[in-house]
């Protein structure tokens, strides 16, 4: 489909060019562009996101709760009984989608005894999913989840409700440092299929602007923090 | 759609007279934009973070051949394909092509004000595809058969009564039999009718808010996850995109990221905001495994180099409108086409012709508030003033007007004269409206009065004499 010789490509970009009255860039122009690609300027830093490891957690516990997420805070034996007591706390069938990730594994699900769980992506009769996140943002307690084999992407937003097991040391400050993770862990060109930011349960203000949780993807969101 | 906007003046008259818009419309001032004032509040960084967005879209606007390029480059390196549409016929042909290429009976449709622009609902039905709007307020008013009064919230002209109203009428053939009256309800029943829809459907469209040109992604901020499903269930992803949505890199997008939620909604980030790149990897358990991005020209790049280039600039928060008096009185319909309010009343002209919108840029106070609040700090009140001059310059300025204001030219050349005229028409105004302080009717002054009052000037004088007497500097010419 790149195919030089489209007609309908040389239009848009000899029109553009045209405009700017340019030809192509010049080779300097070009090499500050491909500069600056390669090295991209951040913008204005958010100081408030700005933090030790510690209280960053908190922040984004913080703003997680604000955005009608809810958050516990475990160490890494106690996330699957915290899953149970949630389902339980919250009245919700004790049987769950969990994405089949290596991590995830690392937990101990087979001593839950009346929890089932089922490794595979999301379903339309699924009510809860369990899934990992590649990172956390403190900045607005938002989730980063990156798809792949290990994570299919309706896990987080068919069922009505999304339990997150996120691990302290993945919390971020904002979108800048989860952008270098990205780089570090896909290569500079090799991005997922997809990378979902999440911040709290889906929602609606369609309807006389007021703030209806639920509207297509999940209704409930709870993030499970994990000390390291 | 097709264009009202050379009916303005009517349109204005049934929007003032319609008891639910008016309802509506009152939210708006306590909605959208007392939450914008307090996100930005909340953030110390606002302002800054607003210039940095103008020169990030700057850029991009000056480089955009290179970024497209860019982009179309990483697109195909995952997988993807691209393609280049000059005009809104050659989208519309595009998607359609695609859409019979995988025998698609629906398409899943996240909100897109692009897919309004190109009429692309109408082209899908005519092709016997249907397509099915996903954003609840979309979905709303396609089944009233509306189009959009609100780039963001495109139902917000409507009540909980009417929508209530809209979904008994509609959704009744499905099993629903009881009118429902809260709004949870009401999103709760959407959802269910539109989740099988999801499941069904064959091709999934989506829009973008912004293309990375670094990483060759589409980028989505929704708060319901429709888009989300929309990309995520149907074998095929198209990306219906215009090529001033490219930005370089994910640093520049999170730096639109921040100042986009603060100024649409006043949430410090929406619930979803998802990167779409290529089409599902191998291994993956979901995903389409087609992936398309149709790249929509139509008229933007003569926009380039020109005054107007800074409309270019607009990631399209709504924030002008959710500050606009105009459009807090009249709502979006009564613009008449797909944009509404003050970037409506820029882009209309350039995208449908100023002798069709050319009533759009005149339905202003230049009150500046829709500058003040713009996160890429477009000049709004310049640009519809630009539309004016180009609008008097090609005659199509009404006659009176016209007349009005050579007579007035005629009059300010000459100083003298004119400081006279002044002051007697001033003192005769000022003493016979003293009473009521304000004209119902005015002989000469009949287009005015006929729509509103005339204010009768305070005593004092005219401007000159105030200015005069206050100690005012006199510029010698």
């Amino acid at each position: 489909m790149s195919e030089t010789r489209n007609p309908a490509r040389a239009q848009i970009l000899d029109g553009i060019r045209r405009s700017l009255r340019r030809g192509d860039l010049t080779d300097t122009a070009r090499l500050a562009v491909e500069q600056r690609l390669a090295a991209p300027p951040r913008g204005p830093a958010v100081a408030r996101a700005q933090l030790p490891p510690a209280e960053k957690v908190a922040l984004f516990c913080q703003w997680a709760e604000a955005n009608n997420a809810t958050v516990a805070r475990v160490a890494a034996a106690d996330v699957p009984d915290e899953v149970s007591a949630y389902l339980a706390r919250n009245n919700l069938p004790a049987e769950a989608a969990m994405a089949p990730s290596p991590q995830l594994e690392r937990y101990d699900w087979a001593n839950q005894k009346m929890l089932s769980l089922r490794r595979g992506r999301g379903e339309a009769r699924d009510q809860v999913s369990i899934t990992g996140a590649f990172a956390g943002i403190a900045e607005t307690g938002t989730l980063v989840m990156t798809s792949g084999p290990d994570h299919p992407v309706s896990l987080n937003l068919l069922p009505d409700t999304h339990i997150v097991v996120l691990r302290e040391g993945d919390i971020m400050s904002g979108y800048e440092d989860v952008w270098a993770m990205l780089r570090a862990r896909y290569g500079k060109n090799g991005m997922p299929r997809t990378v979902n930011t999440i911040t709290g349960p889906s929602r609606t203000g369609d309807i006389e602007q007021a703030i209806e949780l639920g509207a297509h993807g999940p209704r409930r969101m709870h993030i499970v923090v994990v000390r390291d | 759609m097709q264009s009202t906007a050379h009916d303005f003046k009517d349109n204005v008259g049934t929007a003032l007279a319609d008891p639910n818009l008016q309802d509506s419309l009152a939210k708006l001032k306590v909605g959208f934009s007392e939450r914008r004032r307090q996100a930005a509040e909340r953030l110390p960084e606002f302002e800054a973070l607003r210039d940095r967005a103008r020169d990030i879209k700057n850029h991009a606007l000056a480089n955009l051949d290179f970024y497209l390029e860019e982009f179309e480059r990483k697109v195909i390196a995952l997988g993807g394909h691209v393609h280049w549409a000059p005009t809104a016929d050659d989208a519309r042909r595009i998607i359609g092509d695609l859409c019979k290429s995988v025998g698609a009976r629906t398409v899943a449709k996240s909100k897109s004000m692009v897919a309004e622009e190109i009429a692309l609902n109408e082209h899908l039905e005519a092709l016997g595809i249907a397509p099915i709007e996903t954003d609840l307020g979309e979905y709303i008013i396609q089944l009233r058969h509306e189009p959009p009064s609100h780039i963001i919230a495109p139902a917000v002209h409507l009540t909980k009564d009417q929508v209530a109203d809209t979904f008994f009428e509609h959704h009744a053939p499905l099993g629903f039999t009881k009118r429902l009256t809260e709004r949870n309800d009401l999103v709760a029943e959407a959802r269910h009718v539109l989740r099988q829809k999801f499941l069904d459907a064959d091709v999934g469209l989506t829009g973008a808010n912004f293309l990375v040109a670094e990483t060759g992604s589409s980028m989505l901020v929704t708060n319901e996850g429709n888009a989300d499903l929309s990309n995520t269930l149907p074998k095929m992803h198209i990306v219906l995109a215009s090529i001033e949505k490219v930005i370089p890199t994910l640093e520049d997008a999170a730096v639109l990221l921040r100042v986009l939620a603060r100024s649409a909604t006043g949430q410090e980030s929406s619930a979803y905001t998802t990167l779409n790149t290529g089409p599902k990897r191998e291994g993956d358990l979901d995903g389409p495994s087609a992936y398309h991005v149709v790249l929509l020209d139509n008229g933007r790049s003569s926009v380039l180099g020109t005054k107007m280039q800074d409309m270019l600039r607009c990631i399209r928060c709504g924030a002008c409108m959710n500050h606009c008096p105009v459009y807090g009185a009249i709502g979006g319909h009564a613009y008449g086409w797909v944009y509404p309010g003050p970037i409506g009343a820029v882009l209309t002209p350039q995208l449908i012709g100023v002798e069709e919108a050319g009533d759009l840029p005149n339905a202003s106070t230049f009150c500046g508030r829709c500058e003040s609040v713009c996160p890429v700090r477009i000049p709004l009140p310049s640009l519809m003033r630009h539309w004016r001059e180009r609008e008097f310059e090609r005659h199509l300025t009404p006659r009176a007007v016209r007349q009005g204001l050579a007579l007035w030219s005629w009059l300010a050349r000459r100083p003298r004269l004119y400081r006279w005229t002044t002051q007697i028409a001033n003192r005769l105004l000022s003493t016979f409206g003293r009473a009521e302080g304000r004209y119902r009717s005015l002989p000469l002054a009949g287009g005015w009065t006929r729509f509103r009052d005339f204010p009768a000037p305070p005593a004092g004088g005219t401007f000159h004499a105030q200015w005069a007497r206050h100690g005012g500097a006199r510029v010698r010419p």
